[in-house]
């Protein structure tokens, strides 16, 4: 059942499509808008999903989608010095840092660039401009728009985004960060979307990092469709930090050939609502995925991480971990699921979900299924929902630690599993240092914004675009 | 595995099912169809008090608005229910005070079935109250319970003796609106069992019932009942078992059990039904809705089952935790072979204050079976301290089975410790040569193993129950590694 | 009671057995030494009947028939009896009813009826008596989370139960404390008949201390390079199996 709202919106987005074409299709090729048809044709078969769907059982999108979303087709792809709206502060990472600002690709030389290497690093309109032949290569063929709505609609609406393409055999050797700025002073409804390749044998690490600028209400729908060919390695990190009026969708679509290894891995610090759907094909043997999150939520803030892990071919490893910790009203869902298919024999697939609720308001799901159809396998989950352990507090107590203390310091440690699989050592210390400090309760939303505005120094709210 | 184990397993897997035979004793049918006029039927011949029709047609009229539950992991062409014939009893329905008057026929069929109505099972203190196609035929042991006050019977018989005790607790764990099949049962049940403990009673003996599915095109839609007053215990087993049939068989039933202030029940299954033939024709369709509640403070209710039979198993024993420190276990083994589907688990539903469970699930599937542990957890804001612990695992004998487990954990509060943990793995080829060389044979060491992996789930069982179940894990098991 | 003649064994088309020959007879007990990776444990295996290696050329007889007409659980009936270098655990399945299934599928290959619990309890307490072990391991499920001691007297009591014709006991003093070592050579002494035989694997002389061997054979890539009396245990025991290496070297020039 639609509600009203979700409807409306749907009937909105179908408006928009007929009156806005040419705007969306841009530069965009044949087959790109051949893709587009049919994921809104799928769009408009299933709408927006619904609690009543297995997936969405406990994360409710009607109330977001209860606003006067402002949409803007026109390309907004443009050179800008985008240091001065936004600065990381991981010091000592050393990046390859690219800028999407409200879902379009935003540059300081050139919209894509191509490295000595000839790893192509860039927009995704512009790449579908100058490398047709690579995007339709690949674009479309991980995203599953049949089976997740959300990743439907993204694709009907595609037009700029991440594009990276790192030929065979070529490690890229600095990390490539994305930085995903929303900062609009009306609500606004973005769907970037980002295509990552790595060839045979290449090797990239990409550290994707969501941040919001602004207070008004922003709903992200994002869809990143990421091929790891045979023998490449891609790590992933997301790091989501974003403002309580924020609406985060993450559709990932990640594709793995043979011998390949992926690693991704969500940190989730802030957000008003956040729905991580990760959807990992691995079509060959000899792979390795692994998937680490974790979640640190408080007052009515929502994070639901979808796992989905398909064993198409034999002797692969899987491994999930998602830890969170849960404070005020705040709700988290884990949904894991691992498919073994028939002919998968000898895969390894381990999955865990564990949580700690800190007071009687928050609340915790996890379901993390085993759909098994081979016999040589070694599969196991669990899933634990609970507390602090007393008796280890008891032990931290009667060594003179403060009950606050020795509750911080279990939390630190209960996250720090997922926080030491980061293999980027400048960006562990960061987090662990944001993971510290957010336990603590020092580290707000505020506190990465270049807006400080719960600092006592006055701030204006639209400092950034007019000025730049 | 080689090529001679596969002879050895084809031949012992050719072993028919031992209790594949049929009845012939006059039925008295409803004509097939459901229609209100067959609920007014069924309630007539069963001469039933006004509050019962009006409870089916009730229940009917919900039915008719509902759709089959399609979530759960099986496939199964759509069931015709106007094809069904929903009543059929023996047609000689005598009041029986002696085992003498028993239809010998009908006696016959016990004796196969082994059901312990005979003099050695009378010493072996189990009184039984056995359903054949829905009414009850013959109780024992009457006499013993009646001096302590406990009530054992069929269900039509408390309706016309304690309708007040059934009406109190009838649906009043398994409401009609529950689900498609509770409804349907709800209209159209034939009968049952009844067992109420009063305050303070411990049973002096363990309460066991046989439900056998005879008549072809019927379906079994009975219902149970188990009342345990403040402070008793009692132990109930079920078992049942259906002939070979080339058509399906529908097996809808309701069990509810109401647990007082610190009273115990134990109830047990053996499930056999027919599992259809190794091409998965026939077999019986067992789509149960089984609760059970804790009422009051300290209630403890635990339901162990073993089931090896029915084409398709949907049944989700679950318990509410109502009563503060009340407590739920759930054992289960399931084991598939051939083209069985299973999809069972449990739900715990903790409400109140430092309640427990416990669940324990060991799913086995052989040949091309599909099975599946499907269960939730969930503590409500008020249950502080309670405690959950869940180990499923699954065994899988074979590349063409599937073993999956889909856990639902709920948690809303910040007390509560919910933990599940479950592996899948197969049976290792170092077990099954150590065995070998100990001169065990294939079939010997894939029974030994599987006995031992489903140990913890068995020595719940009462012990008479137990040696059966071995044995039916064992036969089950026949031919499943490919 | 078993012959090999020129055993050639393989494992995924890489040879480890090369040409094989020993016969052991009626109360003989034969010692196999040799460093790891010599073939001991597969040499066992093979003897017993496990099916992932490749029997690429040769013949075994044991008690005069073809021992590659039997299956691991027949050569089992027929006395064979392997001591695991590495026994598996088995959950849930108590020792006592692991041995009864045995027991009485060996007796019922033989025409017999099968033990009654009664007898049965009788002839284990009897064993459990010989072989020095604790009454309640009986109890427990097979090896499950038994100590390395506790699984290899598990061994010896489930030979002493079994009473076989042969016994092949691989490396069944490895990991064994000397305490754990007396036990178990005592057991195989104990055990020990004119009409039985007995094969020690062993990398180690220290075995052969408490259970003495009428032949020492030193095993060595596949094939057994010198044979003699417990006099050679001693030799190499001193001087190294580099010795035995160059010795042989220098034969074969």
């Amino acid at each position: 059942m639609e509600t009203t709202h979700t409807s409306l919106l749907k009937d909105k987005f179908l408006e928009l499509y007929q009156k806005e074409q040419e705007a969306i299709r841009g530069q965009a090729t044949p087959l790109v808008n051949r893709i587009r048809r049919n994921a809104l044709a799928r769009f408009r078969e299933n709408g927006f999903p619904t609690t009543r769907q297995e997936h969405w059982r406990f994360t409710d999108l009607s109330p977001l989608l209860n606003t006067e979303f402002a949409f803007d087709f026109s390309n907004q792809s443009r050179n800008i010095d985008v240091d001065k709206i936004f600065t990381c502060d991981v010091y000592d990472l050393d990046t390859f840092s690219i800028t999407l600002l409200n879902g379009w690709f935003v540059y300081k030389h050139a919209p894509l660039t191509r490295l000595a290497d000839g790893t192509i690093i860039g927009s995704l309109a512009k790449a579908m401009e100058i490398y047709p032949a690579i995007v339709d290569q690949y674009i479309g063929k991980a995203a599953k728009t049949d089976q997740y709505e959300m990743a439907a609609l993204n694709t009907a609406f595609l037009q700029d985004g991440l594009f990276i393409y790192v030929p065979d055999g070529v490690e890229v050797e600095k990390p490539v960060q994305l930085i995903n700025i929303v900062n609009a002073d009306h609500p606004v409804f973005l769907q970037p979307r980002h295509l990552v390749i790595a060839g045979k044998g290449a090797k990239l690490t990409l550290v994707h990092c969501d941040h919001s600028l602004t207070h008004n209400i922003s709903f992200t729908n994002t869809v990143m469709e990421l091929f790891a060919e045979q023998d490449a390695v891609v790590d992933h990190y997301k790091i989501q930090n974003k403002g309580r009026n924020s609406a985060l969708v993450t559709n990932n679509f990640f594709h793995q050939k043979r011998n390949s290894r992926l690693s991704s891995n969500i940190i989730t610090l802030n957000g008003g609502f956040t729905k991580n759907i990760m959807d990992v094909s691995i079509s060959q043997p000899d792979c390795v995925s692994e998937h680490y999150g974790l979640y640190l939520v408080d007052s009515n803030q929502h994070v639901d991480n979808l796992v989905n892990i398909d064993h198409m071919a034999a002797q692969s490893r899987s491994d999930q971990l998602y830890k969170g910790i849960l404070d005020d009203e705040a709700t988290a869902v884990f949904s894991g699921k691992v498919l073994v298919r028939r002919h998968a024999q000898q895969t390894q697939a381990f999955q865990n979900n564990k949580n700690i609720l800190l007071t009687d308001d928050a609340k915790a799901n996890t379901q993390p299924h085993l759909e098994i159809y081979a016999d040589d396998v070694k599969c196991s989950h669990g899933a634990t929902v609970g507390q602090l352990d007393p008796e280890a507090m008891f032990y931290l107590r009667s060594r003179g630690l403060c009950e606050r203390t020795a509750r911080q310091m279990m939390m630190i440690a209960f996250a720090n599993e997922v926080v030491q699989k980061i293999s980027i050592e400048a960006l562990q210390k960061r987090i662990q240092n944001m993971v510290e400090k957010r336990l603590k309760g020092e580290l707000s939303i505020c506190d990465q914004c270049v807006l400080h505005c719960n600092s006592k120094e006055p701030t204006t709210f639209n400092i950034d675009l007019s000025k730049l | 595995m080689s090529d001679k184990n596969d002879h050895i397993l084809e031949e012992v897997s050719n072993a028919e099912y031992k209790y594949g035979f049929y009845t012939d004793i006059e039925m008295d049918q409803a004509p097939p169809g459901l229609t209100e006029d067959t609920i007014r039927f069924i309630s007539a011949k069963k001469n039933e008090p006004d509050f019962m029709l009006a409870f089916r047609l009730k229940a009917f009229r919900h039915w008719k608005t509902l759709k089959e539950p399609d979530w759960a992991h099986v496939e199964y062409p759509p069931i015709n229910y106007q094809d069904l014939i929903y009543y059929s009893a023996p047609r000689k329905r005598p009041k029986y005070d002696s085992l003498d008057e028993v239809d010998p026929e009908l006696l016959e069929t016990f004796e196969k079935l082994g059901i312990p109505l005979d003099e050695q099972k009378m010493l072996a203190g189990v009184a039984v109250d056995a359903v054949m196609d829905s009414v009850s035929v013959g109780s024992t042991f009457k006499k013993t319970l009646a001096e302590h006050g406990v009530i054992f019977c069929s269900f039509s018989e408390a309706l016309q003796k304690y309708p007040d005790l059934i009406k109190k607790y009838m649906g009043s764990v398994v409401p009609y609106t529950d689900n498609f099949f509770a409804a349907l049962n709800s209209a159209v049940f034939s009968d049952g069992s009844f067992a109420y403990i009063p305050k303070g009673v411990r049973c002096p003996l363990e309460l066991s019932t046989y439900f056998r599915i005879n008549a072809a095109n019927t379906g079994q839609f009975e219902r149970t009942l188990i009342v345990a007053e403040e402070g008793s215990y009692v132990s109930y087993m079920e078992g049942c078992t259906a002939p070979i049939r080339d058509e399906n068989q529908l097996h809808a039933a309701i069990v509810e059990i109401i647990a007082h202030k610190d009273a115990e029940v134990k109830y047990a299954t053996v499930q056999n039904w027919w599992p259809g033939d190794k091409e998965g024709k026939g077999g019986v369709y067992n789509f149960v809705t089984k609760r059970g509640i804790c009422k009051g403070e300290n209630a403890k209710i635990s339901w162990t089952q073993v089931e090896t039979g029915s084409a398709i198993t949907w049944k989700y024993p679950s318990l509410i935790l109502q009563g503060d420190n009340s407590v739920g276990e759930f054992y289960s083994v399931a084991v598939t072979n051939n083209k069985q589907q299973a999809d069972t688990g449990t739900k715990m539903i903790h409400l109140g204050k430092n309640t427990r469970s416990t669940i324990i699930s060991k799913g086995i599937s052989g040949g091309q079976s599909n099975n599946s542990y499907r269960g939730l957890v969930k503590t409500s804001r008020k249950a502080e301290n309670a405690r959950n612990f869940s180990q499923c695992d699954s065994l899988l004998l074979g590349d063409q089975c599937g073993a999956h487990t889909f856990p639902y954990i709920d948690v809303g509060n910040r007390s509560s410790i919910v933990e599940h943990e479950a592996t899948t793995s197969k049976i290792s080829e170092d077990q099954l040569f150590y065995c070998l060389q100990r001169g065990i044979d294939m079939e010997g060491a894939i029974g030994l193993i599987v006995n031992g992996y489903a140990k913890d789930v068995l020595s719940k069982l009462p012990m008479e129950f137990a040696v059966e179940a071995q044995k039916l894990l064992s036969i089950s098991l026949e031919g499943s590694v490919g | 009671m078993l012959q090999i003649k020129n055993l050639t064994v393989s494992i995924h088309g890489k040879p480890i057995i090369k040409g094989l020959n020993l016969e052991v007879k009626e109360g003989e007990v034969h010692a196999i030494m040799g460093p790891n990776g010599s073939g001991k444990s597969t040499l066992a295996s093979v003897i017993a009947g496990r099916e992932v290696f490749d029997v690429d050329q040769g013949e075994i007889s044991y008690m005069g028939k073809n021992i590659f007409d039997m299956p691991a659980e027949t050569r089992a009936r027929e006395g064979l009896f392997l001591g695991f270098q590495y026994p598996v655990e088995i959950p849930g399945v108590s020792i006592a009813n692991f041995m009864r299934t045995a027991i009485n599928e060996k007796r019922k290959y033989l025409g017999l009826d099968p033990m009654t619990g009664a007898e049965f309890l009788r002839l284990m307490e009897e064993k459990k008596k010989m072989v020095e072990i604790h009454s309640k391991l009986t109890n427990r499920s097979v090896n499950e989370g038994f100590s390395g001691g506790e699984k290899k007297k598990n061994e010896i009591f489930q030979m002493a139960m079994l009473e076989p014709r042969l016994a092949i006991l691989d490396e069944t003093d490895s990991g064994l404390d000397i305490d754990a070592l007396k036990v178990v050579a005592n057991g195989v002494n104990k055990l020990r008949k004119k009409d039985n035989a007995t094969i020690v694997i062993t990398h180690y002389q220290r075995l052969l201390d408490y259970i003495v061997p009428d032949f020492v054979h030193v095993l060595l890539d596949g094939r057994i390079i010198k044979s003699g009396n417990k006099e050679l245990a001693m030799e190499l025991e001193e001087k190294g199996y580099d010795w035995i290496k160059k010795e042989t070297a220098n034969d074969a020039v």
